[in-house]
């Protein structure tokens, strides 16, 4: 995004060394300990979106390896199960340790089959997934005090379905809880970021982990129908679309299966007047252009108050030129690619219809890369409610501003969604901030943040964002039998 | 008139069983009511029998009451249940009369299922201002943050309350919703609603806002599917379906991802456990920055 003025900011590049990881020119699922072909010897290539070079084959998984994954899990559970947390724990602090030794590979490996920055999956995915393994780890012998009554039991075989934004960390958000409870797993990682998972499988053997208490299904939809749907199955937790959550709430229902969804988002970016304009503009940058917006709490809806809009939009519309949009693995980037064309097209109509529909479309000078789906960092003025931009989660780089005047106003338009996920308040004043967090109906809400995650914070959503929530004390909830 | 009038036994005033909805006692907008019976098949009273447009003038009155409850302070919840308790006691001649009625008990038995029911009310007024502080707090970020994770109301609650149970059970499955904050629109027990619809009278004099619960008679399943659908119903406790009907009003309620709770198999003498306050809960997380007190004196 080089203009004349920015000169400044021209940078030589930076790029991390791709030797640090060994990818296998094929994969197969990790069932009961082994690698092993899909019963029906289907296989699928899992391509660099930002390159569209083919990174691996991975075997396909069917309904018999689903059939064949929860019966190893089922037989591993009984095992697993009764060993003491103590045990259980040592496991999860010896997989929490791996992750550590092994994150510049695992960074790296996650840049090329995601395409987000290098500096994010370096910086933010992978220290958070061993910080949720390490945190994790440790429950799994105080269950008795985490407030679910004496002895907390685990649930059984657990079904979980994942998405393809933060692929080992929301691998992390699955599985750590359910080991630590006792738990087995049936894993079905996102069809366009299926390594890192795979790589995880082979953690688990060098954590000696016994066989069968995590396997791993790369597929597609329905392979991941097939888990949830699965008999044997007694828990399903699922992160990805509010569509395909619903669909999976009418499958479990009517069986006796525990199930959790972490949905999608419209989150509200709310700037009042008070707000310091800098640090707000850094806010709404990290709120809605980390991970290139395919974040389920982006915040994608600004909105400002109506004072100070002119002044705000100048300084973020400043912010975005000096975006360095391109190669993920180089150190300097930081709008990675697109995950997949599928999403590049989504992100695109979308796109069309909120000019189509008259809001006003603006992104910096940007050069976009020939090969692999890119999208520049866009935004909308003259946003209204009614506006499918305003409405419908798009899940990429896109912002759309909308105004309002008093701080009432501000909520009913930030609460005026089918979802409830996130949402950011800016300003100086604690009492407002206050009166505001308690109004917005939302589960997770930043004050003068944004974007920021931990451990032990639970986080999910109100409303059609789903329920359960992944995270902290709350998290364990998921995994239990506790109603 | 003569003066040798023959002494006769008084003729009893019966009542006209209402619904109740937004603080008021309506009649079902369809004009229907169904006769309900004693365990031996004796008649005790016509009851409304709701519609379709009952249910969802209740979801209306329980969404209105929603923001002003859920925005009360726990301590005045607790003091209005509180109150309820202290209403049920002043009737508790007629609930025993009414249960034993219902569920063919003989009055003692009838007297134990309304002494608990009471108890469990004064149990939940309790918890109104302590549920916050067990399932809440502060979560010790790797960062410069402070964060507080906080229990709040899911919002209207449709609850099919227990068949067999009419009045411990309905006060098992009622008084945890209201407790955190819910609204309530009730379903019945559908063969013994009398209990259920007196219920109703005691919540209207007893401090508690028209519209923070609901009563509606009539036939479960009929009642129960457009409130499984409704789209501004956030949760549903099955407890008072079949398996049958369990499923299908679980599959609608997917529509909008209505917190579910299934049907299982509760002793209400048992003690409740939590589980009923939590299951139509959320949690908020809300963070700031710590800031520093370096010389920069921020640290956004």
């Amino acid at each position: 995004m080089a203009s004349p003025k920015a000169s400044a900011f021209e940078y030589a590049p930076a790029p991390e060394s791709r030797s640090v990881v060994d990818i296998a020119p094929s994969y197969g699922l990790f069932i009961d300990g082994e690698f092993t072909e899909a019963a029906d010897g289907r296989v699928f290539k899992s391509i660099s979106p930002s390159t569209e070079e083919v990174l691996s084959e991975v075997a396909q998984a069917g309904e018999a390896d689903v059939d064949r994954a929860v019966r190893a899990a089922r037989k591993a559970f009984e095992k697993w199960s009764a060993l003491p947390g103590s045990e259980r724990a040592k496991y999860l602090f010896r997989i929490a340790r791996i992750v550590q030794e092994r994150s510049r590979e695992l960074a790296v490996l996650e840049t090329l089959d995601n395409g987000k920055p290098i500096k994010e999956t370096r910086d933010a995915d992978l220290p958070l997934v061993a910080a949720h393994f390490f945190y994790y780890a440790g429950w799994a012998d105080k269950l008795d005090h985490a407030g679910f009554g004496p002895s907390p039991k685990p649930l059984g075989v657990a079904g979980q379905v994942i998405p393809w934004n933060f692929p080992l960390l929301m691998l992390a958000w699955k599985i750590a809880p359910a080991l630590a409870t006792g738990n087995t797993v049936v894993l079905k990682p996102a069809e366009t970021t299926p390594l890192s998972a795979l790589f995880f499988a082979d953690i688990c053997r060098q954590a000696g982990l016994p066989r069968g208490v995590v396997n791993v299904l790369p597929g597609y939809g329905d392979t991941g129908a097939a888990v949830v749907a699965h008999p044997d199955v007694n828990k399903v937790a699922f992160t990805g679309s509010t569509a395909v959550g619903k669909e999976i709430a009418r499958t479990v229902a009517g069986t006796r299966k525990k199930l959790t969804l972490e949905l999608g988002g419209k989150g509200a970016n709310i700037v009042f007047d008070d707000a310091p304009v800098d640090q707000a503009v850094e806010g709404i940058v990290t709120g809605i252009f980390f991970n290139q917006g395919q974040v389920c709490c982006a915040g994608s809806r600004l909105l400002v108050q109506e004072s100070i809009h002119d002044e705000l939009l100048d300084s973020l519309k400043r912010r975005l030129s000096t975006l360095r949009l391109g190669d993920p693995l180089d150190k300097n980037t930081d709008i990675g690619a697109i995950n997949s064309a599928e999403q590049l097209a989504r992100i695109t109509a979308l796109a069309e219809q909120g000019e189509a529909e008259g809001a006003e479309r603006w992104s910096p000078a940007c050069e976009l890369p020939s090969s692999g789906y890119w999208f520049a960092p866009t935004l909308f003025t003259n946003v209204t409610q009614a506006h499918t931009i305003a409405r419908d989660e798009i899940f990429g780089p896109v912002l759309s501003v909308l105004t309002f005047r008093t701080p009432e106003e501000a909520v009913a338009k930030a609460n005026n969604t089918q979802y409830g996920l996130s949402a950011g308040i800016w300003t100086e004043k604690g009492s407002r901030i206050l009166a505001v967090a308690n109004k917005l109906r939302a589960g997770v809400v930043w004050s003068n943040t944004f974007n920021k995650f931990d451990p032990t914070s639970p986080f999910g959503g109100y409303k059609e964002s789903g329920f359960g929530r992944e995270g902290g004390r709350h998290g364990l909830e998921a995994y239990l039998d506790v109603r | 008139m003569s003066d040798k009038t023959e002494k006769t036994e008084r003729l009893s005033v019966f009542k006209t069983y209402k619904l109740y909805v937004g603080g008021k006692f309506p009649r079902s907008e369809s004009g229907r009511v169904y006769e309900v019976t004693d365990s031996k098949g004796k008649w005790l009273a016509n009851a409304p029998q709701s519609s379709r447009k009952d249910a969802r003038d209740a979801v209306v009155a329980a969404r209105k009451a929603f923001g002003g409850w859920a925005g009360a302070t726990a301590y005045l919840r607790g003091q209005i249940l509180y109150r309820v308790a202290e209403m049920l006691e002043g009737r508790r001649d007629q609930f025993v009369r009414e249960v034993a009625d219902a569920e063919g008990l003989s009055k003692s038995k009838a007297a134990l299922q309304v002494d608990a029911a009471i108890d469990r009310w004064v149990w939940y007024a309790g918890w109104t201002d302590k549920i916050a502080q067990v399932v809440g707090g502060g979560n010790p970020v790797a960062g410069p943050f402070f964060n507080l994770s906080t229990p709040e109301p899911t919002g209207v609650v449709a609850v099919l309350a227990p068949q067999e149970s009419s009045f411990l059970g309905l006060v098992s499955v009622i008084a945890p919703v209201i407790a955190t904050g819910n609204t309530a629109v009730v379903i019945a027990s559908e063969q013994s609603p009398l209990p259920a619809l007196s219920l109703g009278e005691v919540l209207a004099t007893s401090d508690l806002p028209g519209g923070v619960v609901n009563v509606l008679s009539g036939r479960t399943a009929e009642i129960a599917a457009p409130l499984a659908a409704h789209q501004d119903v956030n949760a549903i406790d099955l407890t008072g379906a079949d398996e049958v009907l369990a499923k299908e009003l679980e599959i609608a309620a997917a529509d909008n991802l209505k917190r579910v709770v299934r049907p299982q198999a509760v002793d209400y003498f048992g003690p409740p456990g939590i589980e009923r306050l939590t299951a139509f809960l959320e949690t908020k997380t809300v963070w700031h920055p710590t800031g520093s007190l370096g010389a920069s004196g921020s640290s956004y």
